[in-house]
């Protein structure tokens, strides 16, 4: 870090004989300054570096945990539950120096389809009593949020299941056994109604594939209507036991909130219900885990303020994983000619200044041209030769995952093309004679020496790659992102592998739900731990090619980059 | 593995005619003849209108000081300088008898006749059997049993085997740079050449790392035709049958090594070698 030197000389000498400016010239002269310039650099740079990271960690890591819950008498004899987020000084412009800084809170107060707005400013001057009732609970509910309250009664239709002390047990029976309900809902949605979906558009594209030869009527045509009735018949059952389901999900649960209010949450709408001022330590840590393990595995809710980014990370990982499929081969073909077969003249520099240059184009214009190229060129010819019986829905002719993945490709090609050629360059031209003077073509001396020899420069390359991909958005907003895609691209349908979809991406989650959601307060949590998320996602990915570029080293440590 | 020959009877592999009877009963037929080359180097000549020949089965030096052509020479005998653009060769090599600059030749077929050893040492970043076998492979052989004997002879071959024999496996950038050097002796003779040409091979080694090559080169000549080239006097004196001197391109005197330096007929022969100069 800085440099601590204690033998610079002292500009101004008090007993030296030495003139000031020499003495000067000599001080720099002596490098000290150069040396403190530079570490002073290096420093600045790791201390904003670090508190982007520490400010992200603080904010990313914080969300899931419950907090405690406070109940707030107001001097006007109102009544705030919730929980304290923030505290801020309250700005009072032209006011004298010295008078006392008055102080406001902002208290997560939940409960926006009774109150309005999730979050309340209170100034603490207002504030008569603060208190932590252990019997205030917070539920998260799979619509309309947060909600804080005391449950009174839980009720089963018109039956009174439990009220009063004995409400919180039955509460949490009831809830147990609603989630098995409804994971078992869950189970028959996403598996045999999917199947069944998919298999009656498969018979529907049948049918207008035979269409299009001039078939209308006949023994195929037949059996293809016979199935698709068969299947109807099938989904009317599922459809009824769906129904029959439902309709178990009857109990809700009457909670007070402030005073004298109450409302009534079905059962079936909630997600989780703890008691934080009732929790211990260990508790909370338990309850934490568990929403932790939401956020990175289940479905988004609430148009992604809540929930899991699960769907998000699954795209990310996976497009950044086509991508470099996609550019490795690529850039470095292209490297290789360039730099091993090319004439090295006029044309090959204009080319390698092209392609650095290349690099520096802005991102959204190689989505213009993703979208262009990919999805109207080779997608709609795609459609037409292939998957003609869908149209006029567009299967490879819209964005998708594929065509993100190549977009992105084609913008990290000259990192890659960089990176080899440098590797290229530095291999040292006595192993290429080496193998040309044993009788090897210059094919296999290309193939079985060049190339393994800077493995480890094309890592760098992609590793350069990925990190560039991982945090790019402007391009896949225009070429397959959204903000909730109804499937991933890889499921137990076949082909499985559905390069065509569309996906979601943490990058663009982190925009949608930052700056697109209507509830910027509720969704700021999320966008901290999305964001944390995808700086995981880049470290872990580039620690992977780090490795694996050190091993490779290790086997040939001949190149220079 | 335990050898049942010794190195010397293995040389060769048993593909070659027998071990040529002592130097001194038959004289020495010619396996490079070299006619009036010329080498152009952007229009500039490196060697001019050269002519001599290299005797098989016998060490043949170049010398010269820095500069002189004698390096452009060698690489001409595998058509290294092929590599270089804007280069003009004029004149005829014939090895073994055939022009090696016909149109019908085919370079990598010379190049497996003509093996040669590069100043630096190259290994490739391989294991010390894959550099050997490398080779081998190119040319198709997958027969792990030939390729495992391959490697041995050549190794042993190289007086290398005994310091490797147990690391085979380990990367060939792990050696020193007289074993590094052996090695690539070992993979230049895995072809069986009919030629090795040497470029300098001492000159970024120890004298005691130089010793052993040395020796190894007053070895390897009862099965190939050397050339080596080099700017250490005493080493063309200590290992060579013939030497040729050049100076700034032009072939100055060639001739049995003794008498070339006993007795040299051209007063520039006498002062470079006298160390007058170079």
């Amino acid at each position: 870090m800085m440099p601590v030197d204690d033998k610079v000389p002292d500009p101004q000498p008090a007993a030296a004989p030495r003139a000031t400016p020499r003495s000067n010239r000599s001080l720099w002269r002596s490098g000290d300054p150069f040396v403190w310039m530079t570490g002073g650099a290096l420093s600045v740079s790791l201390l904003m570096v670090l508190g982007l990271l520490l400010l992200i960690l603080a904010n990313g890591l914080g969300i899931f945990w419950p907090a405690d819950v406070e109940r707030l008498t107001l001097a006007d004899g109102g009544v705030v539950v919730g929980q304290v987020e923030a505290r801020e000084a309250i700005p009072r412009p032209g006011a004298p120096a010295g008078t006392g800084v008055a102080h406001r809170i902002k208290v997560r107060q939940g409960n926006r389809d009774v109150l309005g707005a999730d979050y309340v400013w209170i100034d603490e001057a207002s504030i008569t009593r603060r208190e932590r009732p252990a019997d205030v609970a917070f539920f998260e509910r799979l619509e309309w949020g947060a909600f804080f309250g005391v449950p009174t009664a839980l009720r089963d239709g018109d039956r009174t299941v439990a009220d009063g002390e004995r409400t919180w047990e039955a509460l949490q029976a009831r809830l147990a056994e609603s989630a098995r309900v409804l994971d078992e809902i869950r189970r028959i949605e996403k598996g045999p109604v999917t199947r069944l979906n998919y298999d009656q558009e498969q018979i529907r594209l049948a049918l207008r594939r035979l269409e299009m030869q001039g078939v209308q009527t006949g023994p195929e045509v037949d059996r293809l209507v016979r199935e698709r009735e068969s299947l109807q018949g099938r989904f009317l059952e599922y459809e009824e036991t769906l129904k029959g389901l439902r309709a178990r999900l009857t109990a809700r649960v009457t909670v007070a909130c402030g005073r004298d209010r109450t409302a009534e949450i079905p059962v079936a709408q909630i997600v989780r219900v703890c008691r934080p001022n009732a929790m211990g330590f260990l508790d909370k840590a338990g309850y934490y885990v568990v929403r932790l393990l939401e956020f990175l595995f289940s479905d988004p809710r609430e148009s992604n303020t809540e929930g899991g980014v699960f769907p998000a990370l699954f795209g990310t990982v996976l497009m950044v994983l086509i991508m470099s499929v996609a550019v490795t081969p690529f850039g470095v073909i292209a490297a290789v000619y360039l730099r091993e077969y090319a004439r090295q003249g006029r044309l090959v520099s204009i080319v390698r200044i092209a392609v650095n240059n290349l690099a520096g184009v802005p991102s959204i214009v190689f989505g213009v041209f993703g979208v262009g190229f990919f999805i109207y060129g080779i997608g709609h010819s795609i459609d037409a030769l292939f998957f003609a019986e869908a149209l006029p829905t567009p299967t490879f002719g819209t964005g998708g995952i594929l065509w993100a993945s190549l977009t992105l490709a084609l913008l990290t090609v000259p990192v890659v093309i960089v990176a080899t050629e440098e590797g290229l360059a530095a291999i040292p031209r006595g192993m290429r004679e080496g193998s040309l003077a044993l009788g090897a073509t210059k094919f296999e001396t290309t193939w079985r020496v060049v190339l393994p020899a800077v493995m480890p420069s094309i890592l760098t390359g992609l590793i350069l790659a990925v990190a560039r991909a991982a945090g790019e958005v402007a391009p896949l907003m225009i070429t397959g992102v959204v903000k909730l895609a109804p499937a991933l691209p890889l499921d137990g349908l076949p082909p499985y592998v559905h390069l065509d979809r569309k996906f979601m991406h943490l990058g663009f989650h982190i925009y949608d739900v930052g700056f697109q959601s209507p509830n910027v307060d509720a969704a700021r949590p999320m966008v901290y731990a999305t964001t944390l998320l995808l700086l995981a996602i880049v470290v872990m990915l580039n620690l992977a090619a780090i490795l694996l570029r050190k091993r490779l080293r290790k086997k040939y440590a001949v190149s220079a980059v | 593995m335990e050898a049942v020959q010794s190195p010397e009877l293995r040389l060769g592999g048993g593909l070659r005619a027998p071990s040529p009877s002592p130097p001194s009963a038959l004289p020495p037929d010619a396996m490079v003849q070299i006619e009036r080359l010329s080498v152009l180097y952007a229009g500039k000549a490196a060697v001019r209108d050269a002519t001599l020949t290299f005797p098989r089965h016998r060490v043949s030096a170049l010398i010269g000081p820095s500069g002189c052509g004698k390096s452009t020479l060698l690489r001409c005998l595998n058509r290294m300088n092929d590599l270089v653009d804007s280069v003009r060769i004029e004149g005829s090599i014939r090895i073994g008898g055939e022009d090696i600059y016909d149109v019908a030749q085919d370079v990598t077929d010379l190049r497996r006749r003509v093996g040669m050893i590069f100043q630096k040492s190259n290994p490739f970043p391989k294991s010390i059997y894959e550099n050997v076998a490398y080779s081998l492979r190119i040319h198709g052989v997958k027969n792990r049993s030939v390729l495992d004997a391959t490697v041995e002879r050549c190794l042993k071959a190289a007086a290398l085997w005994e310091e490797v024999h147990d690391r085979l496996h380990d990367s060939a950038l792990g050696l020193s740079g007289g074993q590094q050097q052996r090695l690539c002796i070992a993979r230049a003779i895995a072809v069986e050449p009919d030629v090795l040409l040497m470029d300098e091979p001492c000159s970024a080694l120890d004298p005691v790392a130089t010793a052993k090559i040395e020796e190894l080169i007053l070895e390897l000549k009862r099965q190939y035709t050397i050339v080596i080239v080099t700017h250490n006097i005493q080493q063309a004196a200590r290992i060579s049958d013939f030497t040729a001197f050049m100076l700034l391109g032009e072939l100055v005197e060639v001739g049995p090594t003794r008498e070339l330096f006993t007795t040299p007929k051209d007063p520039r022969t006498e002062a470079f070698i006298s160390g007058r100069f170079g």
